[in-house]
């Protein structure tokens, strides 16, 4: 990746490390946060502001992971290094989403066990959005440097191909959730499908 | 803003390390990639509350009360105008308070026909004079896991069809809804097959809960609500109660329903609420009473058992969701 920055353009300062990229997708994709935060405080979520906050947690982890998918697509097609400065927080940032949407689900039936088992086995609906986050769960764990180091790359990056199937489980459970209208669930899926078409293709091109 | 000392400025001199300046476009960057990252995340997600109906007082008096009034506390005017699944109006709970101000109550006839003596075509104002309007504190649950108390101001379903005299052939009544896209934004769309049809047995229309509501916490009902005419059926999931009724036909066959016909696995016929039969999604075992943050258990028939469980008897409610 440092022959794409050196070749596309002429930086003007020698490292361009853009101090500024990383802090402001992290304090950005927490600002969603902090806002369904303070409208939960204020009342402005409506008369049922446990499924909304369910509802804007879900959609919000779906859409960063959308995001982290895109960076390396991005950095292909267009020879720029930072997108894959900001894919770890966006996945974090999504991993973080879905962690609260399942907390808020946990909360809403009153933290009962029986019900998460009954549900997850008995609904695929339930049983597809679980696996998704479970599937989140060691990649967010193995997210530093150190785990990159400790495990070997190829092993590290094995294991995270895993964020393909949690997020098809995630756009499947997005579907499945919605009652009538699956225009969003379906353009979720197929960003998701093109992101990964992409990658495909390069795959296919680099070894033909 | 402070300007720059001219110095500084100069083409071709040579490139100090500028802290300042440095830190100020990095601080600039920074704050507009997370108000963009930020903003758009919001503007993808968000979907904001909408506000209540005004209400116009409906004066009718003296207003009896319903033998079957719960006392539970009733879900407070804004929340029960500003949260309504109409999708008429469209699939957002708060597309009916912003979109239903369009809808014309009034002039508004109703016909009723079908296996009847007295088929008649009557407006919505003559029908409702027909009858003492009562108040009917009913518990409303909906299928998504939602429940609100409901003041409605009605009169009885029985009281008008007994009215129109069914014939010994009707089995069924079924209820029509406007179809009119010009004034139902949703209806645009073929998420549902329009218009909406609702069904009941005639002995469920014939029950004394059964209720054709008018009005709302003594007021006019709101659009949202399902005015000018709508149809109450507590023991049954909300979307039984069909709103802005144009159409009342007793027939011999049972009708098929827009619900049922939509999605024959989730949505029955009869609809009644209950607790041991869970929708494919999620479990009916619990609600959220609006206003409310915790969960209840969910009763039987939504609390009406004693009054209405008769009318299953040997039926295999599983089988007959």
């Amino acid at each position: 990746m440092s022959r794409a920055a050196s070749s596309s353009r002429s930086a003007p300062r020698r490292a361009s490390p853009l101090p500024w990229l990383e802090p402001g997708v992290v304090v950005g994709g927490l600002l969603p946060a902090a806002i369904l935060a303070l409208d939960a405080v204020t009342g402005a979520l409506g008369a049922n502001p446990v499924q909304r906050a369910t509802l804007q947690t879900g959609l919000l982890a779906l859409a960063l992971l959308l995001l982290s998918l895109a960076c390396t697509p991005l950095r292909l097609l267009t020879g720029w290094t930072w997108p894959a400065r900001i894919r770890k927080a966006l996945g974090l940032l999504a991993f973080g989403y879905a962690a609260l949407h399942f907390l808020i689900y946990l909360l809403d039936h009153g933290f009962s066990p029986g019900l998460l088992v009954e549900d997850v086995l008995e609904r695929p609906f339930v049983t597809a959005g679980f696996a998704a986050l479970v599937l989140l769960l060691p990649l967010a764990l193995t997210s530093t440097r150190d785990s990159v180091r400790r495990m070997g790359f190829p092993a590290w990056q094995r294991l995270h191909r895993l964020v393909y199937l949690a997020a098809g489980l995630g756009a499947l459970h997005y579907w499945w959730g919605v009652k009538k209208d699956h225009t969003a669930p379906l353009l979720a899926a197929l960003i998701l499908a093109g992101l990964l078409g992409l990658r495909l293709l390069r795959r296919g091109r680099r070894r033909p | 803003m402070t300007p720059t000392p001219p110095e500084r400025d100069e083409p071709g001199a040579p490139d100090p390390v500028r802290p300042r300046r440095e830190f100020l476009r990095n601080a600039a960057l920074f704050t507009g990639t997370a108000l963009a990252l930020g903003g758009g995340l919001e503007l993808l997600t968000r979907r904001p509350g909408a506000g209540e109906a005004a209400g116009e007082p409906l004066v009718q008096a003296p207003r009896p009360t319903g033998p079957y009034d719960t006392t539970e506390a009733v879900t407070p005017w804004a929340q029960a105008t500003s949260y309504n699944n109409y999708y008429e109006f469209g699939l957002g709970k708060d597309d009916p308070a912003r979109l239903a101000g369009g809808l014309k109550t009034r002039p508004w006839t109703v016909l009723i026909d079908g296996e009847v003596r007295k088929p008649v075509r009557v407006d919505i104002d003559t029908l409702q004079s027909w009858f003492p309007l009562e108040d009917r504190v009913y518990r409303m649950r909906c299928v998504e896991g939602w429940s609100m108390v409901m003041p409605w101001l009605g009169f009885p379903l029985a009281a008008l069809l007994r009215r129109v005299e069914p014939t010994g052939g009707a089995k069924y009544v079924k209820f029509t809804a406007l179809h009119d896209p010009d004034q139902f934004p949703g209806q645009h769309t073929s998420l549902l097959d329009w218009p909406y049809v609702e069904g009941l047995r005639l002995d469920e229309a014939l029950h004394p809960l059964t209720l054709m509501a008018v009005g709302l916490d003594g007021r006019v009902l709101p659009n949202q609500n399902g005015a000018p005419l709508r149809l109450v059926v507590p023991w049954k999931y909300g979307f039984k109660s069909i709103k802005a009724v144009v159409r009342i036909t007793l027939t011999r066959e049972q009708p098929q329903t827009t619900w049922a016909l939509a999605a024959p696995d989730e949505y029955g016929f009869y609809a009644n609420v209950n607790p041991a039969v869970p929708h494919p999604r999620w479990s009916q075992a619990t609600e959220r009473r609006i206003g409310e943050l915790r969960r209840r258990p969910t009763l039987p028939f939504n609390g009406y058992a004693e009054q209405v469980a008769h009318l299953y008897a040997g039926m295999d409610l599983h089988r007959f969701f």
